[in-house]
C-alpha cells in the first residue's frame, strides 16, 4: 500500500511544470513509493521537541555597504535567453485564450 | 618522471624556479586530455587556447620578475556546475547546453587571479545528482582503474581527470558526498570545506544548504594549497563565513599525530562494508596508533536516518532550485504543437530538457514541501539534522577527529545500480552526515582491496571550521602509507590502454 498513486506523481509534476509521459508516470509511480517508504523513517525519529536545523551554520543579519558595484550588461542578462525583444526576455502568452 | 606525474606543490617549485614554463606544463597536459579524454569522458570541454594564453600570461609575468601565488602557472580542471565567463556552462544537463555564462563563479575568479590556467570543464551526474556520472547527459566518465567501472559521482570527472594525469588538480562540489566518493573510488584526495568556508556562488545550486566548493588533487598538501586558493569570504554569498580558517598549507606540513584522539563511528564499520575495504581501513588505523594516536570509539545512532533526511532535503531544495530553468532567462526552450502558453512551454521544455534522476527529485522534492505533508517529510528531515549535529558535537567531546571508511565499496560496474535508485542513494552513507551538519571531511586513498585491486579511502571528519584537523591528520597518514609502499597510491594503478 503506497500514498504514491499515478495520479500522485502526474499531480507533482504539474506543480513542477514537467510534463511526463504515461511511461515516466509509471516508473516514477513505482520508484517514488520504495523511495518515500524509505525516506519517511525520519518520522519514527523525531518528537514535538526536537527544534528543526534550517542551516548548518547559521548567521544572522549579513550585511554589505550600500554601494553601487558593477553588474551585468542588459546584453549580456540577455545573452542566454531563447528570445528576447527591446532589451526583454520575451515568452509565449502567458494567458490562455480561452 | 614526466611532468604528468608531478604533484601541483612539485610543479609550483619547478615554474617558481622556472625548470620548466606553464607553458611547456600545460601542453603536456592537453596532449595527454588528447590522448586520453575521448576514452574517459573526464572532460565534457578542453580549452586548449585559452589554458595555453593563461600560460603564456604567467610565464610572461614571471620573466619580468612579478611577484606570484604559489600555485601561479599549475592548470586545473573546473566540474561543469561552477560557471566561467565564455565557456559553455552546462552542469551535466541537456537544458543548459550552449549556455555561455556572463559571470564567473567566485572559485573560477579565484583560480584566475592565481594565475592558474583552466584546462576544461570536467563531467557530472546532471546538476550534480548521482555517484557515478551514469545521470549526466554526456554520457558516463570512466575509472581509469577499470574502464568498465564508475568514478564515483557526481564528481566522477575531475576524479578521473585527476587520477589519470589529465590534470594535477580539480574543483568538485560536495553535497553528500560529490568530492569524497569519487576521491575514494580513483585513489585520489578529495576534501569537502565545512559549509561556508569556499564561496558558493557561481556554483549552480543544488541543495543549498548542503552545497560545498573543494579541491580534488593527488595527495594532501595539494588539497590544503588549493583550498588555501579558493577559500575566503566573498560577500556575494550570504552563508561565506566572515573568519578565515587559518592555512591548509601550514597544517599540512605537520609530522606528528601523537596524542591526537582519532573517534571510530561505530555505526560507519563492520556490517555492510566490503571485507577489503574494512582490512585496508584497519590497516590504516594501526599506522595512526602506531605513530602515536590514540583510538577511541563513538557513537552516533542518528546516522541511521541520515540518509532519509538527506533525500528529503536535498530533493526539496533542488526542487526549488531547479525552478529557474524556465525556458526564459536561459537555457533550452522547446515549443509544443499548437497555440501555446509560456506555462506550457515551461513544462515541454523541462520534460525534454531534464534527466529521469533530476525529474524524480524534483518531484519527490516537490511532494516533500507540499501542504499536508511538509511537517511530516521535511519538517522531520531537518530535526533529524539536529540529533546528526548533537551526535556529532557529543562525539568531538571524546576525539579530535573521527574517521571512517569513505565508502561502502570500491568503485562498481558502470550499469550496476542505474536502474535502482535506492541502492544507488546508499553508496552516501559515510559522507551524508558532514553536509547535514555542515562539518568538513577528507577522503584519503588507503590501498587497494585484496579482492578486487581496487582504491579504497578513509574519510576523515572534524568539527565546522577545523578544517586544519584533516590536514594536519591526513599529511602523517599519507606519509607513512607511502613509506609502506614506497610509492604513492597512483603509482598502483594500472598502465592506460587507449587504443
Amino acid at each position: 500500500m503506497s500514498e504514491i498513486t499515478p495520479e500522485l506523481v502526474r499531480h507533482l509534476a504539474g506543480l513542477a511544470r514537467i510534463e511526463v509521459s504515461e511511461a515516466e508516470v509509471a516508473q516514477f509511480a513505482s520508484q517514488l513509493a520504495l523511495i518515500v517508504e524509505s525516506v519517511a523513517t525520519v518520522k519514527a525519529a523525531v518528537s514535538d521537541e526536537i527544534v528543526a536545523t534550517s542551516h548548518p551554520i547559521p548567521m544572522a543579519n549579513v550585511f554589505r555597504e550600500d554601494v553601487v558595484k558593477p553588474s551585468l550588461t542588459q546584453a549580456q542578462a540577455l545573452s542566454g535567453a531563447a528570445d528576447s525583444e527591446s532589451g526583454r526576455f520575451k515568452v509565449s502568452a502567458i494567458l490562455d485564450e480561452d | 618522471m614526466s611532468v604528468l606525474n608531478k604533484s601541483a606543490h612539485e610543479l609550483a617549485s619547478m615554474l617558481a624556479s622556472k625548470e620548466i614554463s606553464s607553458v611547456e606544463l600545460t601542453k603536456a597536459q592537453l596532449d595527454n586530455i588528447d590522448n586520453l579524454n575521448p576514452k574517459l569522458n573526464s572532460y565534457l570541454i578542453v580549452t586548449h587556447e585559452l589554458a595555453l594564453a593563461q600560460a603564456r600570461e604567467v610565464d610572461e609575468l614571471r620573466a619580468k620578475g612579478e611577484k606570484l601565488s604559489a600555485l601561479a602557472g599549475v592548470p586545473i580542471a573546473v566540474k561543469d556546475n561552477l560557471t566561467t565567463i565564455g565557456i559553455e556552462t552546462t552542469a551535466g544537463s541537456k537544458i543548459l547546453k550552449g549556455w555561455v555564462p556572463p559571470y564567473n563563479a567566485t572559485v573560477v575568479e579565484k583560480v584566475l587571479a592565481h594565475r592558474m590556467p583552466i584546462l576544461g570543464k570536467t563531467n557530472l551526474d546532471e546538476f550534480a545528482m548521482g555517484s557515478s556520472t551514469e545521470n549526466s547527459a554526456y554520457g558516463p566518465s570512466l575509472n581509469p582503474w577499470d574502464l568498465a567501472r564508475t568514478p564515483g559521482g557526481s564528481g566522477g570527472g575531475s576524479s578521473s581527470a585527476v587520477a589519470s594525469m589529465q590534470a594535477p588538480l580539480a574543483l568538485g562540489s560536495d553535497t553528500g558526498g560529490s568530492i569524497r566518493f569519487p576521491a575514494a573510488v580513483t585513489g585520489t584526495v578529495g576534501v569537502k570545506p565545512t559549509y561556508g568556508a569556499v564561496s558558493r556562488y557561481g556554483l549552480i545550486a543544488l541543495g543549498s544548504s548542503l552545497d560545498q566548493v573543494g579541491p580534488v588533487t593527488r595527495n594532501v598538501m595539494d588539497a590544503a594549497m588549493l583550498q588555501d586558493a579558493i577559500a575566503g569570504h566573498d560577500q556575494m554569498d550570504a552563508t561565506s563565513l566572515p573568519e578565515s580558517l587559518g592555512s591548509m598549507t601550514e597544517a599540512a606540513k605537520n609530522d606528528s599525530v601523537k596524542g591526537l584522539k582519532i573517534g571510530i563511528i561505530k555505526e560507519l564499520t563492520g556490517e555492510g562494508f566490503q571485507s577489503g575495504v574494512s582490512e585496508r581501513f584497519q590497516e590504516a588505523l594501526d599506522l595512526l596508533v602506531a605513530a602515536g594516536a590514540e583510538i577511541v570509539e563513538v557513537s552516533c545512532p542518528s546516522f541511521q536516518y541520515a540518509i532519509a533526511a538527506y533525500y528529503l532535503i536535498q530533493p526539496a531544495e533542488a526542487s526549488s532550485n531547479l525552478a529557474r530553468f524556465d525556458s526564459v532567462r536561459f537555457g533550452l526552450r522547446v515549443m509544443p504543437e499548437g497555440a501555446a502558453t509560456v506555462e506550457k512551454v515551461m513544462a515541454a521544455t523541462r520534460e525534454e530538457g531534464f534527466g529521469a534522476e533530476v525529474k524524480r527529485r524534483i518531484i519527490l522534492g516537490t511532494y516533500a514541501l507540499s501542504s499536508g505533508y511538509y511537517d511530516a517529510y521535511y519538517g522531520s528531515a531537518q530535526k533529524v539534522r539536529t540529533l546528526i549535529q548533537a551526535d556529532l558535537a557529543k562525539a568531538f567531546e571524546k576525539a579530535d577527529v573521527l574517521v571512517s571508511p569513505t565508502a561502502p565499496t570500491t568503485a562498481f560496474l558502470l550499469g550496476e545500480k542505474q536502474e535502482d535508485p535506492l541502492a544507488m542513494y546508499l553508496n552516501d552513507i559515510a559522507t551524508i552526515p558532514a553536509n547535514l551538519a555542515g562539518i568538513p571531511g577528507m577522503s584519503l586513498p588507503v590501498g587497494l582491496a585484496s579482492e578486487d585491486n581496487l582504491p579504497v579511502g578513509a574519510q576523515f571528519l572534524a568539527p565546522a571550521r577545523q578544517d586544519a584537523r584533516l590536514y594536519k591528520v591526513g599529511a602523517v597518514l599519507e606519509k607513512f602509507l607511502e613509506n609502506k609502499w614506497s610509492k604513492s597510491m597512483l603509482d598502483f594503478a594500472p598502465e592506460l590502454k587507449v587504443n
